[in-house]
């Protein structure tokens, strides 16, 4: 479908950045790979500048919440090349307790509102955003609903208890 | 006799609360526009500071009508999700529907017949033309022009009651299950789209002759908020607006899905950006929709009769007659509604082409009934971020023509 390879993709982004780049994968065909918070805006910069990939297009951020893993928070970038029309998966994973990471507004304006969103549901922190508020929830608010240990309801009200099925 | 005043004006307004001192006198005004404004169509809320009639800078608030969507997904099995993205974009559900059921089916790697695809791509591309009916009708209303709305809304009332046929409802429709339909299209829906194919065009065909050269329409659309490609992509706009402004980019031709590849159908682009060129970009895309359905129709035929969904048990739910007589039947509606089906532990991002621009699902599965997460891209929510940049220096009429051609879905941006 696309005019260059997820293997040439990624040749070039070990060449430029050996191990900083990891765990590469391709779930249906789409190349994934993770890297570290020190390293990711340098990547998305390089996607986005080098005259071959030019990866010019920032479909989405998103976060995601692994409470087992030992680095449980993380920050999903879809990437999109519009010339070659390929598309590339970048993962982060940040400690719960301080997830902070460098803002991409710098790289595209339209990352302001996904990492708004990102901080407003998963508490992760994009250092250098300029206007970094809850978005959709209100700003009283002082959890993070899209963590795990979040429940989706009070697991207290009783009229909700089933005697065959649980909750 | 000569009324005396115990007080001085001056010193009234001087003294009242809102303003301590002369000091603070401003030169601009606060105006708040919406929640709840009858030009913004829907929840939105946009504090603008106004130098006369023009905007000099806005906050846009939103979130009003959020409904914790990707939180309630990670709590139910796959086939319940597809009631929550009906009401996305509630304009065009049954792409909405269509785009989560493919998510789940590729996850799952169901192969769907060419039959079911093309009868996707019928219902969806009816759903396009209803969103887009909306966006341009609202946008002759907000211009002043009230009847081509009227015109219109009664057509997508037949597009409705084809809905009607094939689901049973409207505007949620909540079209189809994992895998296919749940049954066929019945005669009277083919009879309803047939009869649609031939009265539509005349009456899109009078809207068009209403506005495209209407000069009031030119005057307050033609070179208001013009956006250059660049500064699009730089704001990760899609859909129409995208185009408007010159970039091709369509995911039903970028990555076909449910068999595009096979229709014969161009994608307009505009050269302005300007809320003219979205206008006829999506009454281009109204006529290019048509095409398709005609295409589809015809294909539809060509295919064996009465195959509306996969031959996938583990997943599909059997019809009830077999789940009251037939051992395996019953079983496997058991497993699928108890949730006994594991999904594969893997991530997925599938992506449609909604009424507003690319609609995409991330899904990642650790291989229980529910998603572990699962993360809307909606293209309102990221097309409207660029509204309160874009409105700095607009008159306030204009502002509003822009937000009516942004077609921004209050329950699409808050999810």
């Amino acid at each position: 479908m696309g005019k260059i390879s997820n293997q040439a993709v990624l040749q070039k982004l070990t060449e430029r950045f050996g191990s900083a780049v990891s765990i590469p994968s391709e779930p249906f065909g789409l190349l994934t790979f993770e890297t570290g918070k020190e390293h990711i805006i340098d990547v998305l910069t390089f996607l986005k500048e080098d005259p071959e990939l030019k990866f010019n297009y920032l479909t989405d951020i998103t976060g995601i919440h692994y409470p087992e893993k030992e680095l449980p928070i993380g920050v999903i970038y879809h990437l999109h090349s519009l010339y070659n029309n390929v598309r590339v998966r970048i993962k982060v994973f940040l400690e719960e307790r301080n997830p902070v990471i460098p803002t991409a507004v710098n790289l595209w304006k339209g990352a302001n509102w996904m990492e708004r969103e990102t901080y407003d549901f998963f508490g992760i922190v994009f250092e250098g955003h300029p206007d970094l508020r809850r978005i959709l929830n209100v700003d009283e608010m002082t959890v993070f609903p899209m963590r795990k240990e979040f429940p989706l309801e009070d697991p207290n009200r009783a009229d909700k208890k089933d005697f065959f099925f649980g909750r | 006799m000569q009324i005396k005043r115990t007080f001085s004006l001056e010193d009234k307004l001087m003294n009242h609360p809102a303003i301590k001192s002369s000091e603070q006198l401003q030169d601009t005004m606060t105006l708040n526009l919406g929640p709840t404004h009858p030009a913004t169509h829907g929840v939105f809320q946009n504090v603008l500071e106004m130098d006369g009639e023009r905007i000099v800078s806005g906050v846009s608030t939103i979130g009003y009508i959020h409904r914790a969507f990707e939180k309630i997904a990670e709590h139910r099995p796959y086939y319940q999700i597809t009631p929550l993205t009906d009401r996305l974009n509630y304009c065009s559900s049954p792409i909405n529907n269509m785009g989560w059921h493919m998510t789940v089916e590729k996850m799952l790697g169901i192969q769907t017949p060419k039959r079911v695809d093309y009868l996707r791509v019928i219902v969806m591309e009816l759903a396009r033309i209803t969103d887009h009916l909306i966006c341009n009708g609202i946008l002759g209303v907000d211009t002043g022009a009230f009847s081509g709305f009227l015109y219109l809304m009664q057509e997508r009332e037949h597009i409705y009651e084809i809905y009607e046929e094939i689901c049973g409802a409207r505007l949620t429709t909540n079209i189809g299950r994992i895998g296919g339909f749940e049954r066929d299209f019945n005669d009277i829906a083919f009879a309803k789209l047939r009869k649609f194919l031939k009265n539509f065009p005349p009456v899109l065909k009078e809207f068009e002759n209403l506005f495209d050269r209407n000069r009031i329409f030119i005057e307050r659309t033609a070179g208001v908020a013009a956006v250059d490609a660049e500064t699009a992509l730089q704001y990760s706009w899609s859909g129409p607006i995208l185009r408007a402004c010159g970039v091709d980019y369509d995911v039903r031709v970028n990555e076909p899905y449910s068999s595009y590849e096979d229709f014969d159908f161009d994608i307009p682009v505009g050269t302005n950006g300007d809320v003219y060129d979205r206008y006829m970009v999506r009454n281009e895309e109204m006529w290019q929709s048509l095409r398709i359905i005609e295409q589809a129709l015809e294909k539809v035929e060509k295919e064996p009769k009465g195959v509306f969904a996969a031959d996938v048990p583990e997943y599909y739910l059997p019809p009830k007659e077999e789940v009251y007589n037939n051992m395996e039947a019953l079983i496997y509606h058991f497993k699928i509604v108890m949730g006994e089906i594991d999904a594969p532990k893997t991530e997925v991002y599938h992506c449609v082409e909604g009424g507003n621009g690319e609609l995409g699902f991330y899904l990642v599965s650790d291989g229980g009934r529910t998603p572990f997460r699962l993360h809307f891209r909606r293209p309102s929510f990221i097309n409207y971020q660029m509204y309160a940049p874009m409105s700095r220096g607009m008159l306030l009429s204009d502002a509003i023509i822009n937000m009516s051609s942004l077609n921004v879905i209050a329950g699409e941006l808050d999810a």
